[in-house]
């Protein structure tokens, strides 16, 4: 490899290392910091927690209290976390009392093969039409969509998934409103992922698309005589192409905001389900790592579109050429 | 190019597949039918104090001591037992031939050593005034510091399960959920799904079904849905409002069964708002209990005019029950020095406004609309109470710190089968977490300890508690529950347990 192609790709990669390590750190601090702040006394809802209402008492309290030492210093018991991070221990749950490492593999593989089935989908969804309504600004198509755009992304997530339950599986009976058994429980919640995040792509493939149409690259395309076809696909998709995928990128942040609330409404036994319910319980070992987890998928995701975008960018130097 | 980036996003989602199928998939390759069994509860851990109700429901588990329909303790593992006359040795003979899931033997050292665990715990074992447990040949005995006759039914409760000596780890913690019930662990995955196998070495009759899952859905629309679309056969915990269509569905049974679990509003009695009985009496009448049972939980039945319900035998009070009589209740108020003030807000002598909060959970659905409906209703008396939803844990952890003024909770008085042992709890001097705050009464103090030390007519005493307590009321009553089930029409032998210890899936056959 020679040096520029070094300078270009390692660097960056170097750099987010960098990132994800103090990602990590600010987490962590911040997850901490986060927990301990908020009301409500950590060995009460503990034992609410793992006990259930009619054992969760104070005396259950007192135990919890006892067997994880929550009167030691808040910095002794944060100390102690990023100790065991050093030796990549998260601890254990403070509820189930499984690794928190074991717990969260298993929530992120439901996690991400939800993700990965609605990130797909919502790119299927949105990109055609936004390619579409992109070519033809203006025209019916753009009107359509952008009507359906602003109507899905104005509906919330669980608004949007009781109305699809309420017609595939009480009205039609096609599909089961929760569990996890195949690819059937799949659908509906990679639906409700998909179409919120494919309103947004549409648009934003949409904007890209008819400034790729607009611009002088492709006039000049044109003018040189190449068949609209090969201006639509060498010069106009890949140029489009890149905003997209930076934005295909960040919803990934988004997606987690919606994966809260889908898992939580679908029974998905995922990494946004469990945060929530470890929040509730105040099982800070579970937070911190399921954060710690998300926080350096943000960084790696952040990576790869980074690289994704140099490699499609047409004006990348052309070494070998 | 952009498909090339897409395609890595797929890849991943393949990539991530295989973490997610194995064990749906070996459920469904074995060809025979899985019993799916769906619930509202979700469940945390191997140890059975944390989630034995899940183990015990599933058949997975089983403690010495079982419970009949009528709340009698019933042979489980021990086939009989006996206590002293000065009811302080209990002796509990084991069921000779059962085995554990790892195929080791059902010990004396082993029953005695799960016990010992549970009562370390936070179970209502570690309530027992306990001094040994020990093995004796084949025999668990367990002394007792002071004679307390709830303690068969203590056993019976799902945190006193027996586990295999390699359920535990060498800290003591339970590792796995190695029982002797009809159904064994297949996979465990907390907090949602629980899959079980037959257990051939069971001590009982080999049961019918041979697979069954435990799915935790926690929105009752999505399990009323589920039922409906034939993805549930057992459907626990169903919510009223949807009860009517399940009903209209050819594929469907619905059972109801009254259940020992009272929704009932807890007061702080050593607040100046609560302090003086007729306050509390003023209160009790002030509730349309018809209104809410009817509006609410679409069952009038379920209008709770005193707190233990007629499933509770015994502890039940005969007699027409008192109705709503705002008349009495505006008459007691003003004998207790309260007045119509500014805005219809009643004022004490010293100008004190009557507003209070009264603190609810969502764990059970209908509490906070109940609330709203108490905070209606008290407003005609000239009340002005604020409704604060939040976590289960606040109310224990305000009655400790003294903060609570209010709070309505649903409060289940057979966890042990036995109503006593959760009244020794909540009503014991001092008052209890889920029961009496600042208020105490040495005639019911008496009654308890002289039903707890099995002296006196138990008929009687029970009464006696109960009538003190509709009097005095340190909790008013304010509905009773039901457990309604959806069953599959496909299964045969389904019958539901009022104390809700088993789903009895050993019992349970494919029709046709």
């Amino acid at each position: 490899m020679d040096r520029h192609l070094l300078g270009r790709f390692l660097r960056p990669v170097l750099m987010r290392l960098v990132q994800a390590l103090l990602v990590a750190l600010i987490i962590g601090a911040l997850g901490f910091a986060l927990m301990a702040a908020l009301p409500g006394d950590q060995a009460f809802r503990l034992a609410a927690a793992r006990y259930g209402p009619d054992m969760g008492d104070a005396a259950a309290a007192a135990l919890v209290h006892r067997e994880l030492g929550l009167d030691r210093p808040l910095a002794v018991q944060f100390l102690d976390w990023v100790g065991r991070l050093l030796r990549f221990d998260l601890g254990h749950s403070l509820v189930t009392g499984a690794p928190v490492l074991e717990e969260l593999a298993m929530q992120l593989g439901y996690t991400l093969a939800l993700a990965g089935v609605a990130l797909p989908l919502s790119a299927l969804l949105g990109l055609p039409f936004g390619l579409l309504a992109g070519l033809r600004p203006g025209g019916p198509v753009d009107r359509v969509t952008l009507g359906l755009s602003v109507l899905l992304r104005a509906v919330p997530a669980y608004a949007l998934g009781l109305l699809l339950v309420a017609v595939f599986s009480i009205r039609f009976r096609w599909l089961p409103p929760a569990g996890f058994e195949g690819w059937r429980e799949f659908i509906l919640p990679a639906l409700t992922l998909a179409l919120g995040l494919a309103a947004l792509s549409a648009r934003v493939a949409r904007d890209s698309v008819a400034a790729v149409a607009a611009s002088p690259y492709m006039a000049f395309a044109r003018w040189k005589g190449l068949p609209e076809r090969a201006v639509v696909l060498r010069h106009g998709l890949r140029n489009a192409a890149i905003p997209v995928v930076a934005l295909l990128g960040l919803q990934l942040i988004g997606l987690v905001e919606g994966l809260v609330i889908v898992e939580s409404l679908f029974s998905w036994p995922g990494i946004g389900h469990a945060l929530v319910h470890a929040i509730f319980a105040r099982d800070v070992p579970v937070v911190q790592g399921a954060a710690l987890v998300m926080g350096l998928i943000f960084v790696l995701v952040n990576a790869l579109v980074d690289l994704a975008c140099a490699l499609i960018d047409p004006r990348r130097p052309r070494a070998a050429a | 190019m952009l498909r090339r980036s897409l395609g890595a996003l797929g890849a991943a989602a393949l990539l991530a597949r295989p973490a997610l199928g194995h064990a749906p998939a070996v459920a469904r390759r074995s060809g025979e039918r899985v019993l799916r069994v769906v619930a509202p509860f979700e469940f945390a851990g191997p140890d059975p104090a944390r989630s034995g109700h899940v183990f015990a429901r599933m058949g997975v588990g089983e403690m010495l001591l079982g419970a009949d329909p009528e709340g009698r303790p019933v042979p489980m593992l021990a086939a009989s037992w006996s206590g002293s006359p000065d009811g302080l040795l209990h002796r509990f003979l084991l069921r000779p031939g059962v085995r554990f899931h790892d195929g080791s033997p059902l010990t004396a050292e082993a029953a005695a050593a799960s016990l010992r665990h549970a009562h370390a715990a936070a179970s209502p074992l570690s309530r027992v005034p306990v001094a040994t447990i020990e093995a004796a040949g084949d025999a668990v005995l367990i002394r007792l510091a002071r004679p307390f006759a709830p303690l068969p039914a203590v056993l019976a409760n799902y945190a006193s399960m027996i586990l295999a000596p390699a359920a535990y780890d060498g800290a003591g913690r339970v590792r796995a959920v190695i029982g002797t019930g009809p159904f064994r662990v297949e996979r465990f995955s907390p907090p949602l799904q629980l899959d079980v196998g037959r257990f051939d070495d069971w001590w009982g009759p080999r049961p019918a079904v041979g697979r069954a899952s435990y799915l935790v859905v926690s929105q009752g629309e999505a399990r009323a849905t589920m039922a409906e679309s034939g993805h549930a056969d057992l459907t626990m915990g169903l919510q009223p409002v949807t009860l009517a269509r399940l009903r209209r569905s050819p594929r469907l049974e619905v059972l109801t069964l009254p259940v020992p679990r009272t929704r009932i509003l807890k007061l702080n009695a050593a607040s100046p708002l609560f302090a003086d009985q007729r306050v509390r009496r003023a209160l009790s009448l002030a509730i349309d209990r018809h209104g809410i049972a009817t509006a609410l939980l679409r069952n009038p039945a379920m209008a709770a005019e005193q707190l233990f319900p007629p499933v509770l035998q015994g502890w039940h009070l005969p007699g027409p029950p008192p109705r709503r009589d705002l008349e009495t209740a505006r008459a007691l108020l003003a004998e207790a020095g309260w007045r119509p003030g500014g805005g219809g807000i009643l004022v004490d002598a010293g100008g004190r406004r009557f507003a209070c909060r009264c603190a609810t959970y969502i764990n059970w659905p209908e509490l906070p609309p109940i609330a709203t409906a108490l905070q209606a209703q008290f407003r005609e008396l000239g009340i002005d109470m604020a409704v604060g939803i939040g976590n289960s844990s606040d109310i224990p952890r305000g009655h400790r710190d003294g903060s609570l003024e209010m709070a309505l909770m649903a409060r289940n008085y057979a966890l042990v089968p036995d109503p006593l042992g959760t009244l020794l709890q909540d009503f014991r001097p001092g008052g209890g977490d889920w029961g009496a705050m600042g208020w105490s009464d040495p005639a019911l103090e008496a009654t308890l300890r002289a039903l707890a030390a099995a002296e006196g007519d138990p008929i009687a005493l029970r009464r006696q508690a109960a009538r003190i307590l509709g009097e005095a009321l340190p909790v008013i009553p304010i509905a009773w529950s039901e457990l309604a089930v959806a069953v599959n029409r496909d299964l045969a032998g389904v019958t539901v347990d009022p104390f809700e210890t088993s789903y009895r899936l050993h019992d349970i056959a494919w029709a046709g």
